[in-house]
């Protein structure tokens, strides 16, 4: 998956949990707690539905490697890589 | 025997125009009842009565202006005994003209009288509401034939409204509102957090709770399990309160009719902030019952729900006691305001790293404050400082809420 293809995920998976916000307005280096007034409850809807769409489990223990946008697709990135080793050649 | 008479209600009134009666003869009156609506220079004003007992006459016709001092409505008062043809009412009932015949005499000697017993004028659709309850109706687009009145005779009273709109509120047409209506929200808000302040006599207490041993439960807790199966601190707040409030009866029910009605089971309203501006605290019902994996579960369909405006009517109207949290965000202490006929809300500001003193020696630990703001006319700060303490207590054993 590219870059490209993440960053629209990501940012599809926000605006669903915070529709009125223009998503591309959001600078990609804020914390999205901050920038989207997202809630630890939002945010574990945000992990989830990344879960269910791209199959990454995200670890608690990672979260702060999500919280802004940027971030979040550098850490995607990262584990969609060590996913696919596996299946590669 | 009493005369219910036109009050002076200020030193420059002479007389008042009565508009509307709520009340008719044969209905029973308690003091503070509002039973009629006087159109002064100052505007539609709600009188109240200051007397038990049952309405025996109405004196004055609506629409009368009569100086301050006239009776309004003779009442019988309590203990008193009925008159004669009232005593006689068994017999009566067998000879219907014998007990008018005294009512009509009595007539004679006090005009003017009601032309018909006390309907309501025809413009309001034959409903009986008082003005401040058929301003606020307006207002607010409220349609009083879906009001139910718990007012005398049935008539609708602002606070009948005032419940009404939060309903309106938490429940939105969705035929008309695939989207929330934030404005109707935060008008039903506003009527019931100033019916809160104006009627409950609040107290407030707080506690300061170390919750890292709830930290380090859930990070194990939730290491083995997906992201839709994990649960957030929140669970264990709502978990710990409803625990308490079982023990706890004094802060779990409702006061209505100058009563507290402690509740048989305990549901936790959950204050769920809506983006944009709203607020809303619907039931997690048997919130003690729950595992705290089913309770997480219901909290975020709930949340999700609320968000979305599908909130059903016994999540709104049923919550025993209300739970309202900051979240990792935000500051570390919040007051909260009851939510009538509620009797205890239970706050839970944002967890914060302090210095704490652990068996004798100072090291980090997270710390939240919770407070207590309860109803006086059912609980004391003794009782409330037990069950803030009990909190706390359930919050140090997390693996077995």
């Amino acid at each position: 998956m590219t870059d490209i293809e993440l960053r629209k995920v990501v940012q599809e998976e926000l605006n669903n949990i915070a529709p009125e916000i223009d998503i591309a307005a959001v600078d990609p280096a804020a914390d999205l707690r901050e920038a989207m007034d997202i809630d630890s409850m939002d945010f574990l809807n945000f992990i989830t539905a990344i879960h269910r769409r791209l199959g990454i489990d995200i670890p608690e223990t990672d979260y702060p490697k999500m919280v802004t946008i940027d971030k979040a697709i550098a850490y995607l990135t990262a584990q969609c890589a060590t996913k696919a080793k596996p299946r590669g050649p | 025997m009493a005369d219910f008479c036109m009050p002076s209600l200020g030193p420059d009134m002479e007389a008042g125009t009565l508009v509307e009666w709520l009340v008719k003869p044969g209905d029973r009156v308690k003091r503070g009842d509002i039973v009629a609506v006087v159109e002064t220079q100052k505007g539609a004003i709600e009188i109240e009565i200051f007397q038990a007992g049952q309405v025996e006459q109405i004196l004055v016709n609506l629409h009368s202006k009569v100086p301050v001092g006239t009776p309004l409505a003779r009442i019988r008062v309590e203990g008193e005994a009925a008159p004669a043809a009232a005593q006689a009412r068994p017999a009566a009932l067998a000879v219907p003209a014998a007990p008018a015949a005294p009512a009509a005499a009595a007539m004679s000697l006090r005009a003017p009288l009601p032309v018909a017993p006390i309907a309501a004028p025809a413009a309001f659709g034959g409903v009986r509401a008082s003005p401040a309850a058929r301003q606020l109706a307006e207002q607010r687009g409220i349609d009083l034939a879906t009001v139910s009145g718990s007012g005398p005779g049935g008539a609708i009273t602002y606070a009948d409204v005032e419940r009404r709109l939060g309903e309106a509120a938490a429940v939105p047409d969705k035929k008309t509102a695939p989207w929330l209506d934030l404005d109707a929200m935060r008008a039903a808000i506003a009527a019931a957090m100033a019916r809160s302040k104006r009627d409950i006599p609040h107290y407030y207490i707080e506690h300061q709770v170390d919750v890292t041993a709830c930290e380090q439960w859930l990070a194990q807790h939730n290491a083995k399990l997906p992201p839709d199966s994990r649960v957030l601190i929140g669970a264990l707040a709502v978990k710990a309160v409803a625990l308490a409030a079982r023990r706890f009866p004094a802060f779990n029910g409702f006061y209505r009719d100058n009563r507290f009605e402690p509740a048989p089971a305990v549901h936790v309203g959950m204050a769920i902030a809506i983006r944009g501006g709203g607020l809303a605290a619907p039931a997690l019902h048997d919130a003690d019952q729950l595992s705290l994996g089913d309770l997480m579960s219901r909290m975020r369909d709930l949340v999700q729900r609320t968000r979305a405006g599908r909130i059903r009517s016994s999540e709104i109207s049923d919550p025993t006691i209300t739970v309202s949290s900051l979240g990792e965000r935000g500051v570390e202490v919040l007051y909260g305001i009851i939510y009538p006929p509620q009797v205890a809300i239970v706050g839970f500001g944002k967890t914060v790293v302090r210095p704490w003193v652990v068996d004798g020696a100072i090291g980090p630990r997270s710390v939240v404050t919770v407070t207590l703001s309860a109803d006086h006319r059912t609980s004391d700060g003794h009782a409330g400082a037990l069950f803030l303490a009990e909190i706390g207590k359930l919050l140090q054993e997390p693996d077995k809420l």
